[in-house]
C-alpha cells in the first residue's frame, strides 16, 4: 500500500508524516509539488509547514501547485485525503473542506498540547479510535482558528462532520480548552463525502510514546486499514454519499 | 581603460582615500598602514571596503582572538574545532553533531523582530553548510526588567521574529534561557544556538578547493540592506541611533531559507558542489575571502554577474550588502548544470559569479573591471589583533567586597513572602507565554522540550538523544567575571546531565562592552579564563563561538555575558530524567551540599534592589563528579526527577519540582525539612553552584546514595514527595512554611503573561 505524502515548498512535517505512515505499517511516498500525478497512490497526506511561506495567507497559494490538480480529482472521486495543520488550511482554500482557519485568538503563534475528542470513530480516519474518547498531541499554529459561516456550521454539526474537537482531559468542550477560538472548538472536521479529513492539530507528532503522546498513530493506522478494505482503489464513489455510508 | 589582467583603479565617483574615509571604516591609523603593507600601494574605495569588514571586529576578532587561543578545544570526539561554520563533535553510531550559537545583538536593539528573526537564520545556515541538518534550535536571551516597556516591546518582537522565523523552517526550539536586569535596558542579549546532524562521513567544510570550479551566488538577490553591518556590530550604539541605523538592520525571509537549507543539503549529498558558505556578516566579501583563505587557493569574482534587487549597485555596496538567504556556492568544474537543476527544483536563483583561481588573491571584476585584488590570506588572517591591559573597575570590586549578611536573615511571613516574590519574579517564573510561541513539536524528536533542566531530542531511527542548555548569568559574571563565566559552564553541563545526558562540548557566545575600555577588557580576559578552567575540568573542549563587542549605549556596557551552548548525549532515550517531582511518597534527596552564598543572587535583586556580594563560587572538582554521577544515576533509572538549583536557589527548585509543565502536568507537593545551619533566606535563595534535586522510589534511594558516594559526591534526603493538590512543605531550622500549590502555581506561571499582556 502507498500513501503519498505531498511535499511543497516550504512543507516542514513532510518528514514526520512519512514516519507516521510507515509506523501504521504503509509505504510513504514523497510527491513534489510540481508532479502532475499521484502515482496511483492509495491515499494522499498533505502535510503541516508554511507552504509557498504562507504569503497572502496560508494555503492561498498552495492550492495552485500542480499537483493540487491530481489531489482534487482523487479527492473528487472518493480517495482518502488527510490534511494537517498547514496542508488543512490548504484543502479548504482549494475548496475541498468547507470553512476556513482564522488567525488566534491570541494572535499569536501557538504550541502547546492539546486535548481532543473524537466525535466520529465511524470514519475512515477514525475508526481505531472509541467515539467520545479523549486523545492528545500537539498542536503547532498561528492561523488554526475555524470559521465557517452559520449555514456552513448548522451542516457540519447536523451531518456529524465535526470528528475532532478540543476539549478538557476530561472530555468537555469548554471555552479554556479552546486554545485558538475555533468556532464549536472545532480541531478536525470531514468533507460531506467523508472522504478528505482536515485537522489543525499534529497526529504525526504523536506516534511514540517516547515523545510524551502516542495518540495520533490510530488516524494513520485507521487510514491504512480503510485503505485495505477500499481496494483497490481509489473506488468511484456515487454523488452524495452519506458519511454513514463510508466504506469501513 | 585597464584591461582585465591589469590592477584595479578607482571607478569614476569613487570618493578619495583620506584619514577621515579610513576612520569612517572603523580602520585606526596603524591598521590603515598595515594595509599599505599588504596591498602594496593605496586601496581603491572598494578594497577599502573590504578591509573595513574583514578586520571590523565582527569578522576579525582583533580584541579577542589572542585570549581566545588560550580555549581547550581538542578532544578525542571532536572533529571539528573553532574556525569553520560549525564546530563538530562525534556522537556515535555514525552520526555526528555540527552546533553553533551566535549573537544578534545589536539589529534586535534597533528592530527585535527582523533582528532576531536573521539572528536564527544566520544559525541555521551555518549548521546547514557544514552539511548537516539543523534538528533543534535554543537561544538565550537577556532583557531590561518587563515594568520598563523597553523591554517589554523587546521581549515581545524578539519572541515574535524568534518564532516566526524558526517556526516557518520547520526547527523545533528544545531551550534556551530569558534573564531580566536592568543591566539589559538598552542593549538586549539575543544569541541564537543551532544543533545539526549529519553523517560523519558527510560532512563538508567552506572551501574553495580545485582551481577552475565554479562560484556561484544562490538565493536572495542582493540589495542595500545591512551594508557594513559587520562594521555596524562593532560599535557602540548611542542615543538615537534607532532611526539612522535601520538601514544597517537586515530583513528575514524563513520560505527562502527553507528551501536554501533543503537545496543545499540535495546539493551536498550529489557531490556536485565542493563547498558552500554563508553570506552572512560582511556578505559577498567574507564568504568570498573566507572560502578562499582557507583553502588558500584564491576567488575572482565579477559583481556585475551578481543579482541585484536595486539600480545601479556599486561594487562596494553589492560586496558588503548583508541581504539575507544567500549563499556563495563552489561547484565542481564541469557539474555546473546538475547543480543548477538542484537550485531550480527548488526555486532558487542561481548566478555563475566566478571561478576559483590560484593567484592566492580575493579578486572583484565589475564587467570585466577589476575593482578590487587583495591577498587573500592577510586579508582573512592578517587583522591585528589586540590584547590591551585591562584593569577592573572599582565600582565592581567595591560591590564585590559589600557585606550582604544581613540580608540572609528573613522569617515568619516575610520569609514566605520572600518565598513567593523570588518565584514569581520573571527571571525566575515559567517562561511559557514564550516557549510557547515557538514550535517545540516539529520533527516529532522531543523529548525534553523547554521548561526542564535541557532540552532533548532524539536522533531519528536510533536510541541516541543529544541534550543541550544555554546558560549565563550576567549578574554573577559583572561581580566576578572569572568565576561567573566558569558557572555558566557548570550550570550549563549540570542541567545537561540533569537529562541524563553526558556532558560532551560547547560553543559559546560572548557578549560584553566596548574593548576600548580597560574595564570591560579584564572583564573579558577573566571570563575567559574562567571558560578555560571550567571546560579543561569537565573535559568539554571549545568548538567554536562568537563574540560580540560594543553592546553598550552611551557609555553603559551590558553586563559581562559570556552565553555557554553545551551539548552532550545519552544513549537511550529511554532513560532520560524529567525535571519534576513524580510520585507521591519518592524520597527527595539533594546531591551537592548548601552553602548559602547570596551574593548576585536574584533574591538580592528583586526584595533588595541590591547587586552586590561575592557571586557563588564554583568547585570544579565537585562539578566534574556531580556531571558524571547523574549519568550514571539515568543509566540505572533509579531516579525519577532530576532539577538543577540555580536563580532564586533551592525555592526556585524546589517549587518547579512541584509544579512541572504547564497544561498537562500534574503538581504534586513535598515535604522537605533542611537543618543547615544557615541563615534562612541565604539557604532558601542562594545561588549556590553544585547541587541538584533529586527524586527517587524509596525502593531505588539507596542505590541513589551508593552511586552518589562513588562518585564521591554529597547526598543527603531532605524530604518526601507528597499528594496532588496540596502544598510545598518546608522546615527550617525554627522557621516552617507552607506554599499551596495553587498559589505557587498562580504565582510562577503568571509572571510573565501578567506583566506581558495585562492592560496597565
Amino acid at each position: 500500500m502507498r500513501i503519498a505524502v505531498i511535499t511543497l515548498p516550504g512543507s516542514n512535517c513532510d518528514q514526520d508524516c512519512h514516519r507516521s505512515v510507515e509506523a501504521a505499517g504503509a509505504t510513504a511516498v514523497p510527491v513534489w509539488h510540481r508532479e502532475m500525478s499521484l502515482g496511483g497512490a492509495d491515499a494522499v497526506i498533505v502535510p503541516g509547514g508554511f507552504a509557498h511561506g504562507d504569503y497572502l495567507r496560508p494555503g492561498a497559494i498552495a492550492r495552485f501547485s500542480p499537483i493540487m490538480t491530481p489531489v482534487v480529482e482523487f479527492a473528487r472521486s472518493g480517495g482518502l485525503v488527510v490534511g494537517i495543520c498547514n496542508g488543512f488550511q490548504i484543502l479548504c482554500e482549494a475548496g475541498l473542506l468547507p470553512g476556513a482557519l482564522l488567525r488566534n485568538r491570541s494572535l499569536r503563534f501557538q504550541s502547546h498540547d492539546c486535548a481532543l475528542r473524537v466525535e466520529r470513530s465511524d470514519t475512515p480516519f477514525t475508526s481505531r479510535y472509541r467515539e467520545g474518547q479523549v486523545i492528545w498531541m500537539p498542536l503547532a499554529h498561528a492561523d488554526g482558528n475555524y470559521y465557517a459561516d452559520p449555514g456552513t456550521l448548522e451542516e457540519l454539526e447536523c451531518e456529524g462532520r465535526v470528528v475532532f474537537r478540543y476539549s478538557d482531559a476530561e472530555g468537555e468542550s469548554t471555552e479554556e480548552a479552546n486554545p485558538n477560538g475555533s468556532l464549536n472548538g472545532i480541531a478536525g472536521i470531514v468533507n460531506e463525502g467523508g472522504n478528505v479529513l482536515g485537522l489543525m492539530p499534529h497526529p504525526d507528532r504523536a506516534i511514540d510514546l517516547a515523545l510524551g503522546w502516542q495518540d495520533g498513530l490510530p488516524l494513520f493506522e485507521s487510514l491504512v486499514d480503510s485503505v485495505r478494505q477500499r481496494a483497490p482503489a481509489p473506488v468511484a464513489v456515487a454523488e452524495g454519499r452519506a458519511l454513514a455510508g463510508t466504506a469501513r | 581603460m585597464s584591461g582585465a589582467n591589469g590592477a584595479p583603479r578607482p571607478r569614476p565617483g569613487d570618493p578619495p582615500i583620506t584619514p577621515e574615509l579610513v576612520e569612517d571604516h572603523g580602520l585606526s591609523p596603524s591598521e590603515y598602514e598595515l594595509i599599505l603593507d599588504v596591498m602594496g600601494r593605496e586601496p581603491t574605495f572598494t578594497e577599502l571596503g573590504i578591509f573595513s569588514a574583514m578586520w571590523s571586529e565582527h569578522c576579525g576578532y582583533k580584541n579577542s582572538k589572542r585570549l581566545l587561543r588560550l580555549l581547550p578545544t581538542t578532544a578525542p570526539w571532536v572533529i571539528q574545532g573553532p574556525g569553520e561554520n560549525a564546530g563538530v563533535i562525534d556522537i556515535g553510531g555514525g552520526w555526528a553533531l555540527a552546533f553553533k550559537m551566535e549573537s544578534h545583538n545589536h539589529p534586535s536593539a534597533v528592530e527585535p523582530y527582523q533582528g532576531a528573526a536573521t539572528g536564527v537564520g544566520g544559525i541555521l545556515r551555518d549548521v546547514f553548510t557544514m552539511g548537516a541538518r539543523p534538528v533543534a534550535t535554543l537561544n538565550s536571551l537577556h532583557f531590561g526588567d518587563l515594568e520598563m516597556a523597553r523591554a517589554r516591546y523587546l521581549l515581545e518582537g524578539v519572541v515574535r521574529g524568534v518564532g516566526d522565523y524558526g517556526n516557518c523552517v520547520g526547527i523545533p526550539s528544545m531551550g534556551g534561557e530569558v534573564h531580566f536586569d536592568r543591566g539589559y535596558e538598552e542593549n538586549p542579549i539575543v544569541n541564537a544556538m543551532c544543533l545539526g546532524i549529519v553523517r560523519s562521513d558527510e560532512l563538508i567544510r567552506g572551501e574553495a578547493e580545485g582551481v577552475g570550479n565554479t562560484v556561484m551566488a544562490v538565493g536572495a538577490r542582493t540589495g542595500r540592506d545591512g551594508i557594513h553591518g559587520a562594521t555596524f556590530a562593532s560599535e557602540e550604539l548611542s542615543e538615537g541611533d534607532d532611526e539612522a541605523s535601520r538601514p544597517q538592520v537586515q530583513v528575514g525571509d524563513p520560505y527562502t531559507e527553507k528551501l536554501l537549507l533543503e537545496a543545499s543539503l540535495e546539493l551536498i549529498a550529489s557531490g556536485d558542489i565542493v563547498g558552500i558558505q554563508d553570506m552572512g556578516a560582511a556578505g559577498l566579501t567574507s564568504s568570498g575571502a573566507e572560502m578562499a583563505g582557507r583553502s588558500g587557493t584564491g576567488v575572482e569574482m565579477d559583481v556585475a554577474r551578481v543579482p541585484v534587487r536595486a539600480e545601479a549597485m556599486t561594487p562596494y555596496e553589492i560586496l558588503l550588502s548583508e541581504s539575507q538567504e544567500r549563499m556563495l556556492v563552489v561547484a565542481r568544474a564541469g557539474r555546473e548544470e546538475a547543480a543548477r537543476r538542484v537550485l531550480e527544483k527548488w526555486e532558487l536563483e542561481a548566478a555563475t559569479i566566478g571561478q576559483v583561481t590560484d593567484k592566492g588573491t580575493f579578486r572583484v571584476l565589475e564587467d570585466g573591471v577589476p575593482v578590487a585584488e587583495i591577498p587573500a590570506l592577510p586579508l582573512t588572517e592578517g587583522c591585528p589583533a589586540y590584547e590591551r591591559p585591562g584593569e577592573e573597575s572599582k565600582e565592581v570590586r567595591a560591590l564585590r567586597a559589600q557585606d550582604i549578611s544581613r540580608y540572609g536573615d528573613l522569617s515568619g511571613d516575610d520569609l514566605q513572602a520572600a518565598f513567593l516574590e523570588v518565584v514569581g519574579t520573571p527571571a525566575v517564573a515559567s517562561k511559557q507565554w514564550i516557549y510557547e510561541q515557538y514550535d517545540t513539536t516539529v520533527r516529532a524528536s522531543s523529548i525534553e522540550r523547554p521548561g526542564g533542566s535541557a532540552g532533548l531530542i532524539r536522533i531519528p531511527g536510533t536510541d541516541l538523544g543529544v541534550a543541550a542548555s544555554t546558560d549565563c548569568n550576567g549578574r554573577h559574571c559583572y561581580l566576578d567575571p572569572r568565576s561567573g563565566a566558569a558557572g555558566a559552564v557548570v550550570e550549563a553541563a549540570r542541567n545537561v546531565a540533569c537529562t541524563g545526558a553526558t556532558p560532551l562540548a560547547i560553543t559559546n557566545c560572548l557578549n560584553f562592552g566596548s574593548p576600548l575600555r580597560a574595564d570591560i577588557r579584564h572583564q573579558f580576559r577573566e571570563a575567559v579564563l574562567g571558560i578555560r578552567d571550567a571546560c579543561a575540568h569537565l573535559e568539554t573542549p571549545v568548538t567554536g563561538g562568537n563574540v560580540s563587542f560594543y553592546n553598550e549605549t552611551d557609555g553603559k556596557a551590558v553586563y559581562p555575558t559570556p552565553v555557554i551552548g553545551m551539548v552532550g548525549t545519552i544513549a537511550d532515550v529511554a532513560k532520560f530524567v524529567g525535571h519534576s517531582f513524580r510520585r507521591p511518597g519518592d524520597a527527595i534527596l539533594l546531591l551537592g551540599h548548601n552553602k548559602g552564598e547570596l551574593g548576585g543572587s536574584e533574591y538580592l535583586y528583586t526584595l533588595h534592589g541590591v547587586v552586590a556580594g561575592g557571586p557563588p563560587t564554583v568547585d570544579l572538582e565537585a562539578e566534574r563528579a556531580l556531571t558524571r554521577c547523574l549519568p550514571a544515576m539515568a543509566e540505572r533509572r533509579v531516579l525519577s526527577s532530576a532539577h538543577d538549583v540555580a536563580t532564586g536557589g533551592l525555592a526556585a527548585t524546589l517549587a518547579e519540582c512541584c509544579l512541572g509543565r504547564p497544561r498537562t502536568g500534574r503538581p504534586v507537593g513535598a515535604s522537605v525539612r533542611l537543618d543547615d545551619a544557615l541563615p534562612p533566606a541565604a539557604l532558601l535563595f542562594g545561588e549556590d553552584h553544585g547541587r541538584v534535586i533529586v527524586s527517587a522510589s524509596p525502593t531505588d534511594e539507596a542505590e541513589v546514595r551508593e552511586i552518589a558516594a562513588k562518585h564521591g559526591v554529597p547526598c543527603a534526603p531532605i524530604g518526601t514527595v507528597g499528594e496532588e493538590r496540596s502544598s510545598l512543605q518546608i522546615h527550617l531550622r525554627g522557621e516552617f512554611l507552607e506554599l499551596p500549590l495553587g498559589t505557587l502555581a498562580d504565582r510562577y506561571f503568571g509572571a510573565i503573561p501578567r506583566a506581558m499582556d495585562d492592560e496597565p
